[in-house]
């Protein structure tokens, strides 16, 4: 309980100091006016339909991202199990790209973050085909590996393809990641899968624990696996659907986190959900500050940062798991 | 012995030269955008045989229908090898790789270097003008253009016009030293670019658009497809600063191409700014 304040009060402080980072050059006062709505029009508008959605989205997507690794990782029962490891990110971000580019977006807007969720929810059904629950870290790894690839080689042809010149130059943010220029419509769009996918996470998290020692156990225990599964599955490929089809593939937090707070929460998976998406949404919020102070106005990849202090803790992850396999 | 080949190849070479000049190109090839249009304007009839695919698009081009009467190449080495021409026209950026190889395979390349000023719209078109042997017709062109861009600039000087930000896709302005600034600036606009220091062409962050307080925002003109870079032209926040009295207006292919063609394109940005209209 401690820990989840603790990890909250520092949410909290980052979503309000992230409210007062930006390329304009406004006084703070004036800053905190236009948050009311008070003072020059063009403030205000700054502040509530860029500065707001912005710091939003970066609270959601990483809550949403840790909440998809510790779950995920229950499931697979593999501290390396995390979206964008296993290839989910990457078909999410294949699902949004078909969207936008065949044009149905425009239609219809729920169509991005659905397609999204649908490229997540084959790339689990792929993994779990190819390494099965609890499978062994290398196969599914390798099986990561493998479907991460096709699907962003898929990516690169579907942005090749557009009339657009400029599409192909996105596959960085669809690689990488950003929250630059997103708007309110970004947060409505995403917010309901991302709500349906944590709450089918957070109903099954008994079942989660049961299933950490073992399949044979949780039926024993009474739970229904099959039925468990299904949500697990649905429900971390809502969450990693969703945030990738806004803000394009930010890797490791769902992996990092989880892995650090896990020391302090013990091996229950239903123990660690909470602090582990409060602590990713921490960790987006502190990336997208230091991308906005480290270049402003330039656009520097969320997904750089992460991964520059992710591949460390996974190479350590790795190593740590060496000869536990064979 | 050998002092005698290096002259006779010297020779040789003024030879050549000079006939070139002599007789101006029959088959020329353009492989760059600006070029085709520089030469679709200047070329005598049957002289000019192919032109690149983007000359054809609407949305980059500001002569699409007449590129519809050439042949169009993809700028690859060996389709302009095919066409066996005599001439090739390329511009300063156009695949350097593919420049040097058809230089390689002994192909006269005109290079062009790209128009970053009204007034380099001359200079590239007398440039075309003699490399096509329409010397003439690329003076007459020149000087008539010299006259509307005078009468241009002096309107321009009378008052100062509404403060103007350009905003291309993925947040690119035309900043000072660009063609953009100078059809801007020519049209009576006061480009707020360089009053925030940016310089050739520099990223004019969506907030700092806003604040800005822009009299007048030119958006760039979009393409067909989805793109994130397009996206921001359209962001809720933009579209409720813009909302009137604010003046808008978009891009259009003449402002990709320095041409004789940008001087309209120029009247018509003067009429979007509410400016009268010039004799």
């Amino acid at each position: 309980m401690k820990l989840i304040l603790a990890l909250a009060t520092l949410c909290a402080g980052l979503t309000l100091m992230s409210l007062f980072v930006g390329s304009g050059n406004v006084a703070l006062r004036e800053t905190i006016w236009a948050y009311f709505g008070a003072g020059d029009p063009l403030v205000v508008l700054v502040m509530q339909e860029l500065r707001l959605p912005r710091a939003a989205l970066a609270l959601l997507i990483g809550a949403a991202l840790g909440f998809a690794g510790a779950a995920m990782q229950g499931f697979l029962r593999n501290p390396l199990a995390d979206p964008g490891i296993v290839g989910t990110s990457a078909f999410a971000a294949l699902g949004a790209v078909i969207a936008l580019q065949t044009g149905i977006v425009a239609l219809f807007p729920m169509a991005l973050p659905l397609m999204a969720l649908g490229g997540a929810l084959i790339s689990v059904l792929a993994l779990l085909a190819l390494a099965g629950r609890g499978a062994r870290t290398t196969t599914l790894i390798l099986s990561g590996v493998a479907l991460s690839s096709a699907a962003a080689a898929l990516v690169s042809l579907v942005l090749n393809l557009s009339p657009n010149p400029f599409a192909a130059n996105e596959i960085t943010f669809w690689m990488m990641g950003s929250l630059a220029d997103r708007s309110f419509r970004h947060v409505s769009v995403a917010l309901p899968i991302l709500l349906l996918g944590a709450m089918l996470i957070w109903r099954s998290r008994k079942g989660l624990d049961a299933l950490s020692f073992g399949e044979e156990t949780a039926l024993s225990m009474g739970v229904n696996v099959r039925r468990l599964r299904l949500q697990l599955i649905l429900g971390t490929a809502c969450l990693s659907g969703a945030a990738t089809a806004v803000a394009g593939m930010i890797g490791f937090v769902g992996l990092v986190i989880p892995h650090l707070l896990r020391r302090v929460t013990g091996g229950m998976p239903s123990r660690l959900l909470l602090p582990a998406a409060l602590g990713s949404g921490a960790l987006i919020l502190a990336a997208d500050i230091a991308v906005r102070i480290i270049l402003p106005g330039r656009d520097l990849k969320l997904g750089v940062l992460t991964a520059l202090l992710g591949t460390p803790v996974f190479l350590h992850m790795v190593w740590k798991s060496r000869g536990r396999d064979t | 012995m050998r002092l005698r080949a290096v002259l006779l190849a010297g020779l040789w070479l003024a030879g050549a030269a000079s006939g070139a000049a002599a007789d101006p190109a029959q088959r020329v090839v353009s492989m760059n955008l600006c070029t085709d249009q520089l030469a679709m304007l200047l070329a005598a009839p049957g002289q000019l045989i192919s032109v690149s695919y983007l000359a054809r698009d609407a949305r980059s081009s500001a002569m699409a229908e007449v590129a519809q009467n050439f042949d169009i190449n993809h700028g690859l080495a060996e389709e302009i090898a095919f066409l066996r021409p005599d001439l090739v026209l390329a511009g300063r950026y156009t695949t350097r790789v593919t420049v040097d190889m058809l230089q390689r395979l002994g192909y006269r390349v005109e290079v062009f270097q790209p128009e970053n000023t009204l007034d380099d719209i001359r200079t590239n078109l007398l440039q075309m003008g003699r490399a096509l042997g329409r010397e003439a017709e690329a003076e007459r062109m020149a000087e008539e253009m010299q006259q509307t861009l005078l009468s241009l600039r002096e309107a321009a000087d009378d008052k100062p016009g509404p403060e103007t930000a350009v905003y291309y896709s993925s947040g690119y302005t035309a900043g000072a030293r660009s063609l953009g600034h100078d059809i801007v600036t020519t049209a009576g606009l006061q480009n707020i670019a360089p009053k925030l220091g940016l310089g050739a062409s520099g990223i004019l962050p969506l907030e700092a658009l806003i604040l800005s307080d822009a009299d007048m925002v030119i958006r760039g003109a979009s393409y067909q497809g989805y793109s994130r870079s397009e996206e921001m032209l359209r962001h809720p926040a933009l579209e409720r600063m813009l909302a009137a009295p604010r003046l808008t207006a978009e891009t259009r292919p003449e402002w990709t191409c320095g041409t004789p063609l940008t001087l309209s394109a120029i009247h018509d940005l003067r009429a979007a700014a509410g400016l009268e209209p010039l004799e």
